[in-house]
């Protein structure tokens, strides 16, 4: 992996703080944020501890592995069975947990995710609530926990507000997936001030300079959909998305996570190859639908070890 | 002029969809805004609209329904006696020509009444390309003849189960497929809704209702309407009868959207008047959702105006005070629609019915007000669509009816 400040590809921000820093002046523009200690800049002092994200990536690195990155439905089927999925994950080699906020109106997930956030909703599953868990989470582990929440539930919890409320928590990041680069502003800024990792998403039809915009405006790792489509379990890794992925790595020196359509530990061990992290989502989900509880936790173990062998040593 | 160019009227609109879908609809927004200054286009456009679609409608002026309206002379814009027989097709037309140029080969629509999924197969067949049209189950029930329909004109209609199993679940799932398959599909959104350059698009499609209401009722009356009133779920006949009087303060403009059962409880469907702002199917506007942004289930005895959302630039209309946005129950919907079949001898489709109920307040805020008395004022309905599709809904409804009452 190539080892750039954003900014020497002319991008404004810190990759992973989001605020504005000079490459290499040794010095950050705002107090109390962490380095950029990913890029080439001479930093300003050790990340915080809080920075779950950034030292996760590092550690990573460090030691060549590829992230095994599952998502999780807070609340499929109530919060506390979520919270035993995460530890259990957590045993089972998992680096970074997804874990979905619920929406009724998700564009951009598949059946098997829409399912899973119709049963959550249904067990009364709210933002404030999904936070509730995350703060007792932290409690429990260290794991980097980014969440995945759609717009509308951002803006009627309040955006900034709700931005803080999750960093109180013990939230790492934030992946909206239907807020594009174009309206997305407000939010990043709000996220940055928070040092709370905002989480882009990039296609294979994004094209190299919007890719390059959309990275630049990103912070954490950069997700990269695998597939033109919605969430869901699909058969083989499109060539495009590894096409993509090597585009990415020449554009941008944030992490790259492969996600959409990832199933199996075939695949996994294929995006591995190019890919810095690999999220599955819907096949864990299907794997646990209208099981027990010790069905479920048994299925994550070994279906997340499956993958964790994959990829690599955990 | 609105929107910008980043598809806002105000603080409402613009483009909430996932990353995959902004190099579809920076696409779709190019070949738009290149078309539509073609003359070629437009002609193109033009002789479809007139040989085909049957343009101009009538500006008719309702006599015998006027007479029950003190103080109003009523026009009907008859969208209904279209092809198809609804003011949907000017827009699927529209669609349809832009798709064909952009080199698309299938079209994806969503429906709720059925009449926006009709005139998109209709399209579909006419200028030869595949069309997949999804519907909710409980739409596909109401309004069974229109599914018929779309079979018959060689459209795939696809049952959505999810959720209400109407059009809000119909559209998401039409726009998951878009997400996948925009390379060879376009997706022909039928109302002023959806992520830019929709609402911009469909009001540019539908608003020759407007332009020619305006030049009909001048050969008429030789003067502008003194009011205008369409029925408003997405918006869309609203915005092209609207759009060519927005400048003319003179004229007041009312949508009507659905009170349901009643706005006190939550059986309506009646976004502007009890929503607030939020963000459905890749627009910024007033939504009925609850506390978490959940978006709420919604009635209406019209499957056209059911839907919990509504074109941005309603949203914007409405906070800027240039239209007056009312609701109508069920039960006065339904009895405007006896009323216009009996007087006048046209069966009006149960959203049309809304904007017909609203004449009775309309004529009495008129009346009550003193310096509008002196004269008959014109007043032009849209008559937006045909009921025939509505026969089962209303003869279910009046059994009901008649059940409670025995």
């Amino acid at each position: 992996m190539s080892k750039r400040c954003g900014m020497v590809n002319g991008f404004p921000d810190c990759i992973f703080t989001g605020v504005f820093h000079f490459p290499g002046e040794g010095k950050l523009k705002r107090e109390g944020a962490a380095s950029c200690s990913f890029c080439c800049c001479t930093g300003g002092g050790s990340a915080p501890a809080e920075n779950r994200l950034e030292k996760t990536w590092q550690s990573l690195r460090r030691e060549g592995r590829t992230a095994l990155m599952p998502f999780i439905m807070s609340g499929d089927p109530s919060l506390e069975a979520t919270r035993e999925h995460v530890l259990k994950a957590v045993e089972a080699g998992t680096d970074i947990v997804e874990l979905g906020v619920p929406s009724s109106d998700a564009l951009a997930d598949g059946p098997v995710v829409q399912d899973a956030a119709g049963r959550a909703l249904a067990a009364g599953v709210t933002p404030q609530k999904v936070l509730e868990m995350v703060a007792q989470l932290r409690q429990e582990t260290e794991v980097p926990l980014v969440l995945m929440c759609y717009y509308n539930q951002l803006l009627q919890a309040g955006e900034g507000g709700f931005i803080r409320e999750i960093r109180k928590s013990g939230g790492d990041g934030l992946i909206v997936p239907d807020l594009p680069l174009e309206e997305s502003d407000g939010l990043r800024r709000a996220a940055a001030e928070e040092s709370l990792s905002f989480i882009t998403m990039v296609t294979p039809l994004s094209g190299l300079a919007r890719s390059r915009q959309i990275a630049g405006a990103g912070s954490g790792f950069l997700y990269c959909v695998s597939v033109a489509g919605v969430t869901g379990a699909r058969r083989n890794i499109p060539v495009e998305a590894l096409e993509m992925l090597k585009t990415l790595r020449e554009i941008t020196s944030l992490p790259l996570a492969l996600g959409f359509g990832i199933s199996s530990p075939q695949q996994a061990r294929e995006a591995a190859g190019y890919a810095d992290g690999v999220i599955v989502g819907s096949a864990l989900i299907r794997g646990m639908e209208g099981k027990s509880r010790n069905e479920r936790l048994e299925f994550i173990e070994t279906f997340l070890a499956s993958l964790r062998s994959a990829l690599g040593p955990g | 002029m609105l929107p910008d160019s980043r598809g806002y009227y105000g603080p409402y609109g613009g483009r909430y969809v996932p990353e995959t879908l902004i190099p579809a609809l920076n696409e779709l927004t190019g070949v738009f805004q290149r078309e539509i200054n073609r003359r070629e286009f437009l002609q193109e456009l033009d002789y479809y609209l007139k040989e085909y679609a049957g343009r101009p409608t009538p500006l008719y002026y309702a006599r015998n329904l006027s007479r029950r309206y003190p103080g109003l002379k009523v026009y009907l814009k008859r969208e209904d006696l279209t092809h198809t027989g609804a003011h949907k097709i000017n827009n699927t037309l529209g669609q349809g020509l832009l798709a064909r140029r952009g080199g698309k080969k299938r079209l994806i629509a969503e429906t709720g009444a059925g009449q926006h999924g009709v005139a998109a197969a209709t399209v579909a067949a006419l200028l030869e390309m595949e069309a997949v049209v999804y519907m909710g189950a409980e739409d596909m029930r109401r309004q069974a003849p229109n599914v018929q329909r779309m079979n018959l004109l060689g459209a795939e209609v696809r049952q959505v189960r999810a959720g209400s199993a109407t059009l809000k679940e119909a559209t998401s799932e039409a726009i998951r497929d878009w997400v996948a398959s925009s390379d060879y599909s376009h997706y022909l959104l039928g109302s002023v809704s959806g992520p830019h350059p929709y609402p911009l698009m469909v009001r540019t499609f539908q608003k020759v209702i407007g332009e020619e209401t305006r030049r009909q009722l001048q050969q008429q009356e030789g003067r502008l309407p003194g009011a205008m009133v369409a029925c408003v779920g997405g918006g869309s006949n609203a915005a092209g009868l609207f759009y060519p009087f927005l400048e003319d303060e003179e004229v007041e403009l009312y949508g009507v959207e659905a009170a349901g059962l009643g706005l006190s409880g939550v059986e309506h469907a009646a976004t502007l008047n009890k929503g607030r702002a939020g963000v459905l199917h890749g627009t910024r506007s007033y939504l009925l959702q609850d506390e978490w942004g959940q978006v709420s289930p919604v009635h209406s005895v019209s499957a056209g105006l059911d839907y919990p959302g509504v074109g941005p630039e309603h949203a914007y209309l409405k906070d800027i005070g240039r239209v007056t946005y009312e609701a109508v129950s069920d039960e006065e919907a339904l009895r405007a629609f006896r009323l216009l079949c009996r007087c006048e001898g046209i069966i009006p489709a149960l959203e049309s019915s809304h904007a017909l109920a609203y004449l009775e307040k309309l004529s009495s805020s008129f009346l009550t007000s003193s310096s509008r008395v002196s004269s008959e004022i014109p007043v032009v309905v849209c008559l937006s669509g045909r009921g025939d599709k509505d026969l089962g809904t209303v003869s279910s409804y009046e059994e009901e009816r008649g059940g409670e009452n025995e």
